[in-house]
């Protein structure tokens, strides 16, 4: 017999849960938006950016690898707990060289959305690193710029769960630590995007690109153009 | 016997980007030397390489925040070459005329009214703290509201039609990717009949000034020149979106016509002088001494042969009858041709804006894909000429961008020596008032110095007088804002 569906709070609002879910799958059902970058629909949940990070029972946790439990508390947005997201998207800025006047992706970035919906207005207080790597084009469909990768690893997962392929991996540890192919460059991998491979596509920032479609879809009609990142999960709720 | 001095001026105000003037002036106070120097370097053709081609009319337009749309569309143009695209859907080429003629029109405006009104409404020597746009507005509340609605009219089509005001996203390798709803277009229909009057009382207003102050425009900065500009190639009339380029002496002679841009480098070579970022370019078979030409809508009034628009056309009849249809070369008169472009630009927003092209869904085409490219436009400004080269991984390896204010660099360090020489030799006390002279040059060009260097701008303009022994002596600096 399997354990009862149980209920506990995020922020003293009653959120009802599976045993098995984690807090931010939970939190998702219920349409509680909890912050998150690396995790992705579809992939498994890794708790790498830390930006889903909330308090439960008084400990600082990864929402989406955390199990929930019953009348566990959990603390969401809280003004604590933003300033730390806040913190993290900064220094994923200051990390790479994400110019969103001049990036397709902007309009369309989970980086730049979370940036804006966590209140960050201005250049970030860390300085910048600028790194500068050369943009791989080899490939006849798909561009990589590392420059804008932020190491969530989504590619990589969904490269190795999910088209079975491992085109992407890290490479150099620490600060050097960065994506990479298994090949000299994009030509010589099986990254191709004509079957149903996902790893081209759940990249949240500019890092890797589908060729000849940028800016094509007008300002006003982008993703995050009429809404902050998460008022999909929060409408569920008001519906 | 004076000291020799020299004379700094700097910044250049009310002008886009950042530029000095060094005024040389000898034992006797004669002028010996006049220089406009620009002082800010920004290195587009170099760091867009390496880019991907349909990211670059969105990164070039970078190099300025007046006239970006003219960067975006020559890029664009250049990349739809790129993308084997020698023709666009009808809706494509039509909606990025619509953000072009936006463009020159709220370019215009901006420096007509905002800029260079001051100088003409005040007197050139009119107390530093009169000439500024607030002061108009204040004297003339009507003008100034007038002036802040075409502006907005103008932002508002490149609104329309690229996503933002400034640094859009309108255009795209081989086409469009919007085209214009029907309610946005009625929003422009209900106020075009009062852009029209507008634009015909502001062009009354340039000619009446330049008609009024006939001796001081007569001699103000005015020297001979050739003149450059694309125009229609079908029958040489006024085209500021696409064309063949056509070069004509001071006399109205031909230099050259018809000539398919693409082939811009056979006819165009840039020079290069160690006390200025910007460039120097000449006709190669004049050669640097005379074969240096002024752009803009002074050149562009000269070298076309008629304007297809019925008001602007009248008014470019008027115009030319000063001169009996030879070329005009007074540098005020800069003014009175920019105000017959707003004029044609507000007549050809009409036309479109009754095309139903506008609202067709075949945004793009595409091509067999070519390693090079050019594009050419005529910016408010002038001339605008960008070429890329592009690999077969779709990544930037050559850019070369020959800017408006680069055609017009040597025409506009001949003003400033020739205003230097009529209104400082043999000033023993140079005041703030005669500096501006230099300025108001300048200004009548509408230069854009960031787009010039490819400079972080506000545009201040700094003016030094050095003696004769090369030593500073005397410099005068300008904020924006201040005259």
């Amino acid at each position: 017999m399997s354990d009862p569906d149980f209920t506990f709070t995020i922020d003293g609002t009653t959120i009802p849960a599976k045993p098995g879910q984690t807090i931010m799958e939970a939190a998702d059902a219920a349409g509680v938006y909890i912050p998150r970058l690396c995790d992705h629909e579809g992939l498994r949940h890794q708790g790498g950016c830390r930006v889903c990070t909330v308090k439960a029972g008084g400990r600082s946790v990864a929402a989406c690898t955390q199990p929930a439990a019953p009348k566990l508390v959990v603390e969401n947005e809280t003004d604590h707990i933003n300033k730390l997201r806040r913190d993290l998207v900064e220094m994923l800025f200051h990390e790479g060289n994400h110019l969103c006047p001049i990036c397709e992706a902007s309009g369309n970035c989970e980086l730049q959305a979370m940036a804006y919906r966590l209140d960050m207005t201005g250049p970030t207080k860390f300085p910048y690193l600028e790194p500068c790597r050369a943009v791989d084009a080899s490939h006849p469909d798909i561009a990589l710029d590392t420059n804008r990768c932020i190491s969530c690893s989504r590619c990589i997962r969904a490269s190795q769960d999910v088209d079975h392929k491992g085109v992407f991996g890290y490479v150099g540890r620490g600060i050097h630590r960065r994506v990479a192919v298994n090949g000299s460059d994009l030509a010589h991998t099986d990254a191709d995007i004509t079957d149903h491979a996902i790893s081209a596509d759940v990249c949240p920032v500019g890092c890797i690109i589908r060729k000849g479609v940028g800016f094509a879809t007008p300002i006003g009609e982008r993703e995050f153009d009429h809404g902050l990142i998460g008022s999909d999960i929060e409408g569920k709720r008001r519906e | 016997m004076a000291e020799p001095r020299l004379i700094e001026i700097s910044p250049v105000t009310r002008v886009e980007g950042h530029g000095k003037v060094t005024i040389h002036l000898n034992a006797d106070n004669q002028v010996d030397e006049a220089r406009l120097h620009i002082v800010e370097f920004r290195g587009f053709e170099r760091f867009i390489r390496g880019r991907l081609l349909w990211e670059v009319p969105v990164i070039v337009q970078r190099l300025c925040g007046i006239c970006p749309v003219s960067h975006h569309l020559a890029a664009a143009k250049a990349m739809d070459v790129i993308c084997g695209v020698d023709a666009l859907p009808p809706t494509a080429e039509k909606m990025r005329r619509l953000m072009h003629y936006g463009q020159v029109m709220q370019s215009h405006v901006l420096h007509f009214f905002h800029l260079a009104a001051p100088d003409l409404l005040f007197g050139f020597g009119a107390p530093a703290e009169k000439r500024n746009i607030f002061e108009v507005i204040k004297e003339n509340p009507e003008l100034g509201r007038r002036a802040i609605a075409m502006r907005k009219f103008g932002q508002d089509i490149i609104e329309a039609t690229a996503g933002k005001k400034i640094h859009g996203t309108g255009a795209i390798p081989g086409g469009i990717n919007r085209n214009l709803p029907i309610e946005t277009r009625d929003r422009f229909l209900a106020v075009i009949d009062d852009m029209q009057v507008w634009a015909q009382d502001a062009l009354a207003l340039a000619r009446g000034y330049t008609l009024e102050h006939d001796h001081l425009v007569a001699e103000f900065g005015s020297f001979p020149s050739n003149y450059m500009s694309i125009v229609r190639e079908a029958d040489g009339a006024l085209d500021l979106y696409h064309g063949t380029m056509r070069a004509l002496n001071s006399d109205g002679g031909t230099i050259f016509d018809k000539l398919d841009y693409t082939r811009y480098h056979e006819k165009l070579v840039e020079d290069v002088r160690s006390w200025s970022y910007m460039k120097f370019p000449f006709i190669k078979e004049l050669g640097p001494e005379a074969g240096w030409y002024r752009v803009g809508p002074l050149a562009r009034m000269n070298t076309a042969s008629f304007i297809d628009t019925p008001l602007a056309n009248a008014a470019l009849d008027d115009l030319k009858a000063v001169t009996a249809g030879a070329p005009n070369n007074s540098t005020l008169a800069n003014h009175w041709a920019r105000m017959i472009e707003v004029l044609h630009c507000v007549e050809k927003i009409r036309d479109l804006l009754h095309d139903p092209d506008l609202q067709g869904t075949d945004l793009r085409a595409t091509g067999v894909r070519r390693e090079e490219g050019i594009g050419v436009i005529e910016a408010p400004r002038g001339n605008l000429i960008h070429h890329y080269k592009v690999d077969e991984n779709d990544m930037v390896t050559y850019c070369n961008l020959i800017v408006s204010t680069t055609h017009n660099n040597e025409g506009m360090n001949r003003a400033v020596k020739d205003v230097a020489v009529k209104h400082l030799s043999g000033q023993e006390r140079i005041t703030e008032g005669m500096l501006n002279h230099i300025e108001v040059a300048i200004r009548a060009y509408d230069p854009c110095l960031s787009c010039a260097t490819h400079a972080l701008g506000q545009m201040p303009l700094q003016v030094e007088i050095f003696d004769a022994a090369g030593t500073l002596i005397d410099s005068r600096q300008q904020t924006s804002g201040q005259g």
